[in-house]
């Protein structure tokens, strides 16, 4: 009978175990927060084009983040992305003038909205929409303005060699 | 040549057959299973077996499996210097593919064999006949434990099994190689979503079910000779290891 | 083919099992072919013959393990034929069986082995259990036994363990199947007189199958010398030692040739050891 009892402590701690590798995978390794977080402030914003940026991206000021994206839309009128953030009621004195850009992590990594401060006395509240926002970059779009420039640059340096 | 598509036939046929009897017996299992639940002790004896005692070789290969993963990984990416996302990438792999196959396949060699062979021992010594001579039910009380045992089992080892190799990962990408713990973490946790996670978890419970199935029924229907338990436990682990690439095929396709 | 000697007891009411033109067949190989037997009650009826005459599959026809194909068994005035599920594990409750080697289960040791029919059908408690347990381990002799375990046993004791948990549901029929296969001359002795000793302090009916012949004719009362799928003899064994049958005498003295010949059937001697280049033929699995 011990050998049974003994049999089924082992057993529990087993199924335990196993649990906790469960847990610890969803907690650990995910950055889903179980159960959804409705605090904080909505703020909008329009872009040309948001490149790669996904719902549950960050929204950071000065490198800190201050909320997330929660819902990304097409507005059909103007051909332009809206994007919504939640951001935590904690930042609550966020300049009304502050612009939203959309910038990439690392060189590779994913994209996040970054929001430079601006001057107002008066913040954002819930339902304001940022006026002031850039686009992401897209790679292609650099790289032929980078070839148009390097052309134009040649060409009036040719203008002016002989001179 | 005709010879040669009459054998074919002959063998698809008899795989048929053998395949609905698999299933047959499987249905049979699942209709007694609300009755042994009341009796857990056997169960849980069985959970044991195929579980816990499974526990050090699933771990130690889980280790491996994330240290070379982590090594492989560094390898690669170096080559295209994104060397930040080797937690996410491993971590997307061990959780999706790797985990739920390895454990599979590493559950089939050790529980499924033992398994299979020790209801074929007790059909080779008459252990069944016996039971069914004194009016005891040898599905009931000897087949069902151990496969219920089995299904039980296999998600608890597949969880373990990732989060084991998840912590090799980072053993070689952050104390050996030298990736920043923090960067690593965060790309991983950025990468990784539930619905992953999920994936990995059905597929282990299917593969528990599918593993466990298998292993009792070649043990239940081997011949009543040494030979006979032999070769069931032979089968077991081919049948098995096919089974699950198979599965995780039409699995992973079905979840993409 | 039908100067089958008539079976014991015919037109008794006291048999317990009796068994009438039993046809069955394995495949194409027929195994009996009109079988038919009386077991009387209360008493030790042995079932003899040469080794593969079916003598097993007699015993899982009689319990119902498997059906046959013309014929009738009828055990305690129960046809088999007309039991369902239930019907026959209730019956085999009412059995008890000794395995050729035991069929002890090896996981639970020789208490648990004992008790396992018990706990199995009967929700008696624990203590009565042990009761009883300790009872039938103590009529075998082996009560100091049972903490051992069937992979500690020798054959003998196994045997005899076997016995106990055969006993253990007080049933009304034991069968046992070559209980002495293996077993050395003081091993042989102690099975010989439990069976003998069970069935008369019992009350139970005994039906013993093997091809101990010298050892079966000191406890049997009914004996039955199978052949061929019918039954070639019957009758008490001072009978069928004096039987004048070819085939019952080379069965019961134990002769190399007579009817069940000596030879597989082989082509002729100095014709195949004179043939040269003879190509050996490989049989296909």
């Amino acid at each position: 009978m011990q050998q049974t009892r003994a049999i089924e402590i082992g057993t529990g701690l087993f199924v335990l175990f196993g649990i906790a590798s469960l847990l610890f995978m969803v907690t650990q390794i995910t950055a889903e927060r179980v159960g959804v977080q409705r605090v904080g402030y909505v703020l909008t914003a329009e872009f040309e084009n948001i490149g790669g940026l996904k719902v549950g991206a960050p929204v950071s000021m000065a490198g800190v983040t201050l909320g997330r994206v929660i819902k990304i839309e097409f507005n059909s009128k103007d051909y332009r992305a809206l994007v919504e953030m939640r951001i935590d009621p904690q930042f609550d004195k966020i300049p009304n003038d502050s612009d939203a850009a959309i910038f990439t992590q690392g060189l590779l990594g994913n994209q996040y909205i970054g929001m430079t401060a601006g001057g107002s006395e008066t913040f954002y509240k819930d339902g304001d929409r940022i006026e002031l926002t850039q686009s992401a970059l897209v790679l292609e779009n650099l790289i032929s303005k980078f070839l148009v420039n390097f052309a134009e640059g040649k060409s009036r340096s040719a203008e002016e060699a002989p001179k | 040549m005709i010879t040669l598509l009459r054998e074919l036939w002959r063998s698809t046929r008899e795989a048929l057959v053998q395949l609905g009897r698999v299933f047959l017996f499987f249905l049979q299992l699942l209709a007694f299973t609300p009755a042994a639940l009341m009796r857990m002790r056997l169960i849980v004896h069985q959970i044991f077996n195929a579980g816990a005692l499974s526990l050090v070789i699933i771990m130690t290969c889980g280790l491996f499996v994330g240290m070379v993963l982590g090594l492989l990984g560094y390898d690669l990416l170096s080559r295209v210097g994104s060397e930040e996302v080797l937690g996410a990438g491993a971590a997307l792999a061990l959780t999706k593919q790797l985990g739920p196959v390895m454990t599979a396949l590493l559950f089939a060699g050790r529980a499924g064999t033992a398994l299979a062979s020790e209801i074929g021992l007790m059909r080779a010594t008459d252990q069944l006949s016996a039971m069914q001579m004194m009016a005891v039910d040898p599905v009931r009380r000897v087949v069902l434990p151990r496969f219920l045992g089995g299904v039980v089992a296999m998600p608890c080892l597949t969880a373990i099994f990732i989060s084991i190799g998840i912590f090799g990962v980072q053993l070689v990408g952050i104390q050996q190689v030298g990736i920043d713990s923090g960067s690593f973490w965060s790309q991983m946790r950025s990468a990784v979503e539930l619905d992953d996670i999920r994936e990995g978890m059905v597929k282990g419970c299917v593969f528990g079910v599918a593993c466990s199935l298998i292993a009792v029924y070649e043990g239940y229907n081997s011949l009543p000779t040494a030979e006979g338990v032999g070769r069931a436990t032979t089968r077991t682990v081919v049948i098995s290891s096919v089974a699950t690439l198979l599965l995780n095929f039409m699995l992973t396709a079905f979840m993409l | 083919m039908s100067d089958a000697p008539a079976p014991v007891g015919v037109g008794e009411s006291g048999n317990l099992v009796e068994i009438r033109d039993l046809y069955y067949s394995v495949g194409r190989r027929p195994v009996f072919s009109g079988l038919n037997i009386n077991m009387r009650r209360g008493r030790i009826t042995a079932i003899m013959g040469p080794s593969g005459t079916g003598k097993t599959t007699l015993l899982r026809l009689m319990t119902g393990q498997i059906r046959p194909d013309r014929g009738t068994i009828i055990v305690d005035g129960l046809d088999l034929a007309g039991l369902n599920r239930a019907g026959l594990y209730g019956l085999r409750r009412r059995m008890g069986m000794l395995f050729q080697n035991g069929a002890l289960l090896t996981d639970l040791d020789v208490f648990e082995n004992v008790a396992f029919p018990l706990r199995e059908h009967t929700d008696l408690p624990e203590r009565l259990i042990r009761h009883i347990v300790l009872t039938k381990l103590h009529a075998v002799g082996l009560r100091g036994a049972a903490q051992m375990y069937p992979a500690e046993l020798s054959g003998g004791m196994a045997r005899r363990v076997a016995l106990a948990r055969a006993m253990v549901m007080d049933p009304d029929i034991l069968i046992y199947d070559e209980p002495f296969a293996g077993l050395d001359p003081i091993s042989l002795g102690v099975i010989l007189r439990l069976i003998r000793q069970m069935n008369d302090a019992l009350g139970i009916t005994s039906i013993v199958v093997s091809h101990d012949v010298q050892e079966l004719s000191t406890i049997a009362d009914d004996s039955y010398l199978l052949s061929e799928g019918r039954v070639v003899a019957s009758g008490s064994p001072e009978e069928l030692h004096a039987n004048t049958s070819e085939v019952v005498r080379q069965f019961m003295n134990g002769m190399a040739d007579g009817p069940v010949p000596f030879h597989f059937p082989a082509p002729d001697y100095s014709a195949q050891l004179l043939a040269r280049g003879e190509r050996r033929r490989r049989r296909r699995i």
